[in-house]
């Protein structure tokens, strides 16, 4: 236990007190940080242009990606549950993606949503539609990150199977001798069931969500890149007009690219505070939702 | 699954006839939930297809509209060691994942069965703890972090990556602490009763029983890793010698002006073993992925 809580010291603890401190400081790694009150998020909250656009974005992703993700996550797992032929089969095709390490993932739908050479553009233009310039252009580059995160809900899919055919048979049974249909069975008997699951999704997708890192700075590095001509290994975070500039993108310019460790440190707490606050209102709305050991009310 | 009704008649003894109407109508959506499901498949595999496909493609049929490569161009695969030290990174994959596995595993597994199945004071505050380290952004803790490995010159290094989880990873304890609350008080008491000590418990008891979940939280490591591109871009610096794959590729492209095929190439090969791996250890994957859902 001891090494445990030496380790939490020196990686959590430690670092958490002192960003909430380094937040309060002007501090490039040369110099000592210096201390300037509350100037930091005086910069965040009324001068950096980009604060605003970086939250707008990342909760635009939240709002979006994850109620989808557990919507399609719920409805495969529901037909899994109901085919007769194949399962195996189809859950490891479903599971599969969710494998695929983030960056390749991300490489391959750049090439794949590529809005001249890709095979998804060509396939439209086949039949006579003209595909969107995806990752090009700036409406267009968070839903292709939302098809992105689409397409590795795995993990989320199984859990939602496994929970599905934990439900109880009785209940269908009572259910349908009181005369209830497939909606109602599903209504009464199946989600109340898998409540805590899709908490437990839900909670997870918004933690995660507010920490999408990897698959933005991939897809706005690859596909910059790609629309210069002269391509230059200048990555443009962002890319394109700041649409897939997420908060933690942010923090990261700031911190690592400019090293300005005391407002990075600022952006780290005002994402900690946010975390924090989502966390404990879904889990607080939770309680008129989600049931418990199957009691159905 | 939908086969309910006919148990309704159960008492006595004697199936139902279900009624043609009823039978149809059930065909009928049989059909319907696997024609979805084909559709879905195809859909979740078509990714993989076009990017295997242009893989072994030539440069200028991967910028053509052309779906099918001919001819094949085998050696792709091999133009992607040529092009980027590819061998280098795939070696610095596998030690970071190998230490790191292997700390997990070393620090996780004590500190997930003294707080399952010790008693001691302070434990359900402890286990808070571990908690609010599950759910806390790395973004927050990174920059004080990062200071502390530049001060230390290690930056550029594998130490700031492997070394934290020998300490204990919360992910790790947290899945492992689930599986152990399963084991059965009476096989330890009995181990007691015959003068074994905690430890040995530990490694020949607890260990044997929960090796479902051990497997489980070692494969998470390996792929966690793996897959890692946060950490390894911010401390594995400049030098490309360092870098893991994740971050190789992720440069592939900008740094060599590389073809997409040649890339498709590359991504092929970095999804390759986390496939094989999962073809190879299905069971813990989907034990391991329910056991965090589920009881969580």
């Amino acid at each position: 236990m001891s090494p445990w809580l030496v380790g939490f010291t020196i990686f959590v603890l430690y670092p958490l007190v002192m960003s909430a401190y380094l937040s309060f400081t002007k501090y490039d790694l040369l110099s000592s940080p210096k201390w300037v009150g509350l100037a930091n998020y005086k910069y965040a909250f009324t001068v950096d242009p980009q604060v605003w656009p970086a939250v707008k974005n990342t909760l635009w992703f939240v709002a979006v990606s994850v109620p989808l993700s557990v919507l399609f996550a719920f409805g495969i797992a529901l037909m899994l549950t109901r085919a007769r032929y194949g399962g195996g089969f189809f859950r490891t095709v479903f599971y599969l993606p969710a494998l695929a390490p983030p960056v390749a993932a991300t490489l391959g739908f750049v090439y794949l949503l590529n809005p001249v050479t890709g095979p998804i553009n060509s396939g439209l233009e086949k039949i006579g539609l003209e595909g969107p310039l995806w990752f090009q252009s700036p409406e267009w580059s968070k839903p292709s990150l939302v098809l992105l995160a689409l397409w590795g809900i795995g993990n989320t899919m199984v859990i939602f199977l496994a929970a599905v055919l934990d439900v109880p048979k009785q209940l269908y049974e009572s259910a349908e001798l009181d005369g209830a249909g497939p909606w109602q069975r599903m209504r009464w008997v199946t989600l109340p069931s898998v409540s805590p699951v899709i908490l437990f999704s839900v909670v997870l997708g918004v933690i995660y969500g507010l920490q999408y890192f990897t698959q933005a700075y991939v897809a706005a590095s690859i596909a910059s890149g790609q629309a210069s001509a002269a391509g230059e290994g200048a990555t443009n975070l962002g890319y394109p007009e700041d649409s897939t500039l997420f908060y933690p993108v942010l923090l990261y310019n700031w911190g690592f690219r400019y090293f300005q460790m005391g407002y990075a440190s600022a952006l780290a707490m005002v994402l900690l505070g946010v975390a924090l606050l989502v966390t404990v209102v879904i889990v607080r709305n939770s309680k008129r939702w989600v049931h418990y050991g199957g009691a159905v009310r | 699954m939908s086969t309910v009704p006919v148990r309704l008649e159960s008492s006595t003894f004697e199936r139902r006839k279900v009624p043609r109407a009823v039978r149809r109508r059930r065909f009928l959506v049989s059909v319907a939930n696997h024609s979805l499901l084909i559709a879905a498949a195809i859909a979740f595999a078509a990714p993989f297809v076009f990017i295997v496909l242009t893989a072994l493609m030539t440069h200028d049929q991967a910028l053509s509209p052309d779906l099918w490569p001919h001819p094949f161009r085998w050696s792709n695969f091999t133009d992607v060691f040529h092009n980027a030290p590819m061998l280098r990174w795939t070696l610095n994959t596998a030690l970071y994942a190998g230490l790191a596995t292997l700390g997990v595993l070393v620090s996780s597994i004590p500190v997930a069965y003294a707080l399952s199945k010790l008693r001691w004071r302070g434990r359900d505050t402890v286990f808070l703890v571990v908690l609010v380290a599950l759910m806390l952004p790395p973004q927050v803790t990174v920059i004080p972090l990062y200071v502390m490995w530049a001060k230390l010159d290690l930056v550029g290094t594998l130490w700031p990556l492997v070394l934290p989880v020998w300490f204990g990873d919360a992910f790790s304890i947290f899945l492992l602490r689930q599986f152990f609350l399963t084991v059965p008080e009476e096989y330890l008491d009995a181990a007691r009763v015959d003068g074994c000590g905690e430890l040995r418990i530990l490694t020949t008891v607890v260990c044997r029983l929960a090796k479902p979940a051990i497997a489980a939280v070692a494969l998470f490591s390996v792929l966690y890793t793996f897959n890692d591109f946060f950490l390894p871009l911010l401390y594995l610096g400049e030098n490309p010698d360092h870098w893991v794959l994740s971050v190789g590729l992720s440069n592939f492209r900008s740094l060599h002006q590389v073809e997409w095929n040649i890339v498709m190439a590359a991504t092929v090969l970095m999804m390759l073993p986390v496939i094989i791996l999962f073809f190879l250890a299905q069971r813990a994957f989907v034990e391991g992925v329910t056991l965090t859902g589920v009881k969580g």
